[in-house]
């Protein structure tokens, strides 16, 4: 029980389960799943396909954060993502078919991609604060997204780019399909070859790396690249999920869901050591308390109220610092309960 | 002048009560402090007079800063007690230690630079009129103590338009201006040349005419033969020598912060002072290496199998050297070649291409990674070297971490164990064992055996002595002379940044080195 109170995941799994207690406390079904016509459903199904933008984003931003660095433009990012998508197919001569729908999301991916190397020149080139670097990207993206849609909310009709964001293959939404297959190449390029350490040491002491020879700017390039391209992912679906792009509000605070979730899985804003599988599950806790919010009564007006306490009271159960003033307190008060007794 | 003169005090042994007319104004005895692993201060006794400028001396370690962390409050002291003008303090922090009159002047300055000058000095202590910030009280004040310091400027220009010799001085105005009985300079004339030296050490002279007791921190001899009425040197945590500075010659200083190693280390298997073969070609070569204010252009040859042992003081050039070699620093004249073949280090990965090493005397800033772990700081200069897509073989990488924590004797041998939970020596051992693992053909090792066991520090002479003897160049950097000479082929003497000497290491003593190292330079006194 010690070791895996221990366990680095530990704390976010437990804040996970509670609030899925809460849920299941205030609906009995909550935890079902049902079959409709092949495809799965349940309330289950409906978090973890929309969280899924969250978790891409999450991801994308777990490696910059482990570099001690942050990227505020991802939500610009997924807006430009799905308006280039959108507007190459509604301005092309098939809007319907397979092959514009792959044409259009290659296009968007690499505009993100563009996207990322400029965030990456700004913070490994010209050395600028991550938080500043990516901060122009994150309200000039809303900018180009309003260019590329000339103002205007871009509808489509493709049932291939819709499949992204809302369809279903093997009973499973095809967004989660997405986002997991992305988590286990992360996971898997991250901890097979040697990025993920290399990514750590240089979060964790930035000259100590240059002088073994590590070359950080390549590995800075590297991660803000791969937020911008999870940033457009998640976009794309977005925008698939509704068959629309809107340039004001697809993505709109996304960043801050997605530091969320990093943080609420373990890895510290410090830089340094990082946790896929934490962020996976602070992304679910995400979802998933913005799904309890209205299951469980709150106003919707103090919404944003309690989702910030909620995660406040999560961030302090994970500190041991936290905890151990906590603990101190309730031992000195019993402490004084006895000698009061004496 | 009229400050006190230094006759007045007995230069040790005696108290300075009834033989003298002034008492201490800062009275420290029995100061011990410990940190995890090692004591940094032993039983340390320190007076400070007023009316004095009292120079504290010695190397990286040797407990300067922690004997001025406890002074001004910044360090508790685990035992031992400090006397201020003549009551007791227990200093719960630096903000307590200005109170009772000790101020301090680090060599970072650290003021606002976009306020004025007078609010700089005035900062958390304005006078105020009617709840306000009475800006021309302000002014004026701080248009005193700038008078006191003959110091020409307007209060209300910003602190970041004058030159750092200027911050400089607001920052001691700002400590005067606290009636401060005691000011500490740390390293004040780090950052500046030679005019802007001689303007703060008159403003040195002048406080000490008006009684304040300066306490100096320097590593420049020079200056400290100049200004300073006393000295204490500090080696190892301890006070190995309290003298007045007419008193004392160089040479005794340099013996006292350098010191004599007493113990006695296993033989070492090859016999030193091998001589280079000049007709072949070195495996690096520097012609003229030098940076504005850190080098001075430097000429160095390192062949293969060879060590080269650098002597000099803290600040005397040595670590420039390694790390304009290393391409850790960009150098501004000269050229280097790696075996005959030109070559321009732009950064530490284009010396690693060319094969060359560097092990930086800063353990903690510039080699360890404390999250990672042992195995991974092993193998991060290889990996980097091979760029991320190509992951060293899991197998290979086992084989190479086992081999060499046991070759080196690393404690605990697990390579799962956190770089930052190993004791000093051991860390050193693995940053060793980094570029080991990468077979370079050039080492540059700066202070391998710094602040680490004497165990430890055999086991690290007796790889270097075996790498050489493989065939690796190095070049030795240390501050203890008796460990330069055991292990080198040649010695290079380094001081106020040049290279002053090289010599063969045949028959040389730790004395004839140290007599190199104080040598007065006839044309920098001129």
């Amino acid at each position: 029980m010690r070791d895996l109170a221990r366990h680095r995941l530990f704390w976010p799994v437990l804040a996970l389960v509670l609030l899925l207690a809460v849920n299941v406390a205030a609906t009995p079904s909550f935890l079902q799943i049902r079959m409709q016509d092949g495809h799965l459903y349940g309330s289950l199904v409906d978090i973890a396909r929309n969280g899924a933008p969250v978790l891409l984003v999450a991801l994308g931003m777990t490696l910059v954060i482990a570099t001690r660095g942050i990227d505020l433009s991802v939500g610009a990012i997924a807006a430009i993502a799905g308006a280039v998508a959108c507007v190459h197919l509604a301005g092309s001569p098939a809007p319907a078919s397979t092959g514009t729908a792959i044409t259009a999301v290659t296009l968007a991916l690499a505009v993100c991609v563009l996207l990322g190397l400029w965030n990456g020149f700004l913070v490994s080139v010209l050395g600028i604060q991550p938080i500043i670097a990516t901060l122009v990207l994150m309200t000039a993206g809303r900018g180009l997204a309003m260019l590329v849609t000339g103002g205007q909310i871009t509808t489509v009709n493709n049932s291939f780019f819709r499949g992204l964001g809302a369809g279903y293959l093997l009973t499973l939404p095809i967004a989660v399909l997405i986002a997991m297959a992305v988590f286990a190449v992360t996971a898997l390029v991250t901890r097979r070859t040697a990025l993920g350490m290399l990514v750590e040491s240089v979060g964790v002491n930035p000259e100590a790396s240059r002088l073994a020879g590590v070359r950080s700017r390549t590995i800075l390039w590297t991660v803000y690249v791969f937020s911008a391209f999870c940033a457009g992912l998640a976009g794309l679906m977005i925008a698939a999920n509704t068959s629309a792009a809107d340039a004001n509000n697809a993505g709109l605070w996304i960043e801050l869901d997605a530091i969320l979730a990093v943080v609420i899985g373990g890895t510290s804003l410090a830089g340094g050591r990082f946790s896929l599988a934490g962020t996976l599950v602070g992304a679910l806790f995400i979802q998933t308390l913005s799904t309890t919010i209205p299951t469980i009564g709150i106003p919707a007006e103090t919404n944003y109220l309690f989702k910030a306490v909620v995660v406040i009271a999560v961030c302090l159960l994970q500190s041991p610092k936290a905890r151990a003033a906590v603990w101190r307190r309730r031992r000195d008060r019993s402490a004084l309960v006895r000698a009061g007794r004496a | 002048m009229t400050h006190m003169s230094a006759d007045a005090y007995p230069s040790s042994g005696t108290s300075p009560r009834g033989r003298t007319p002034v008492d201490p104004v800062v009275q420290m005895t029995g100061i011990t402090i410990r940190f995890p692993g090692v004591t940094a201060l032993d039983d340390v006794d320190f007076r400070l007079f007023p009316g004095e400028v009292h120079a504290l001396l010695g190397e990286n370690g040797a407990g300067k800063s922690t004997l001025i962390k406890a002074l001004t409050g910044v360090y508790a002291t685990d035992s031992g007690t400090i006397w201020v003008g003549g009551a007791e303090h227990a200093f719960t922090g630096p903000a307590a230690a200005q109170d009772a009159g000790v101020s301090t002047v680090y060599q970072e300055v650290n003021l606002c630079t976009n306020l004025s000058v007078a609010e700089n000095m005035l900062l958390g202590r304005e006078p105020r009129r009617l709840g306000r910030i009475d800006h021309r009280g302000m002014n004026r004040r701080a248009s005193e103590v700038l008078g006191r310091l003959g110091l020409d400027i307007s209060p209300r220009s910003r602190l970041g338009d004058h030159p750092i010799a200027v911050q400089q001085l607001v920052a001691i105005g700002r400590a005067v201006d606290i009636e401060a009985r005691v000011l500490v300079l740390d390293e004040p004339t780090a950052s500046l040349d030679s005019e802007e030296v001689a303007k703060l050490f008159e403003v040195v002279r002048s406080l000490r005419s008006q009684g304040v007791a300066i306490l100096f921190v320097s590593h420049f001899l020079e200056q400290v033969f100049a200004i300073s009425d006393r000295m204490t040197v500090l080696r190892n945590g301890r006070i190995v020598g309290e003298h007045l500075t007419r008193d004392v010659t160089r040479l005794e200083l340099v013996e006292e912060m350098l010191g004599r190693e007493l113990e006695v280390l296993e033989r070492l298997h090859r016999e030193p002072s091998r001589q280079p073969d000049e007709r072949r070609t070195p495996v690096l070569r520097a012609r003229g290496l030098g940076r504005k204010g850190s080098l001075a252009p430097t000429d160095l040859d390192v062949y293969d199998g060879e060590v080269i042992g650098i002597a000099g003081l803290l600040g005397s050039g040595r670590t420039e050297l390694a790390r304009l070699l290393f391409g850790a620093d960009a150098s501004d004249s000269g050229s280097v070649e790696v075996r005959g073949r030109r070559v321009a280090l732009r950064s530490p990965r284009r010396a690693v291409d060319h094969k060359i090493g560097f092990s930086s005397e800063n353990r903690r800033s510039e080699g360890v990674i404390g999250d990672l772990t042992v195995a991974e700081n092993m193998m991060l200069g290889l990996q980097a070297a091979r760029g991320w897509l190509r992951p060293v073989p899991p197998r290979t990488r086992d084989q190479l971490v086992i081999k060499h924590l046991e070759m080196l004797d690393i404690r605990p041998a697990n390579p799962d164990a956190l770089m930052r939970n190993l004791s000093g020596g051991n860390q050193q051992k693995v940053l060793l064992a980094r570029w080991l693992i990468m077979q370079p053909d050039v080492l540059l090792l700066d202070e391998p055996t710094r602040g680490i066991d004497v165990g430890a520090k055999a086991q690290i002479q007796q790889v270097v002595d075996d790498l050489a003897y493989e065939g690796m160049g190095i070049v030795f950097i240390s501050a203890e002379l008796e460990e330069v000479l055991r292990l080198s082929d040649r010695l290079v003497v380094m001081r106020d940044r040049h290279k002053v000497d090289e010599i063969p290491n045949t028959g040389v003593t730790t004395d004839d080195l140290m007599a190199i190292i104080a040598r007065e330079e006839e044309s920098a006194r001129a």
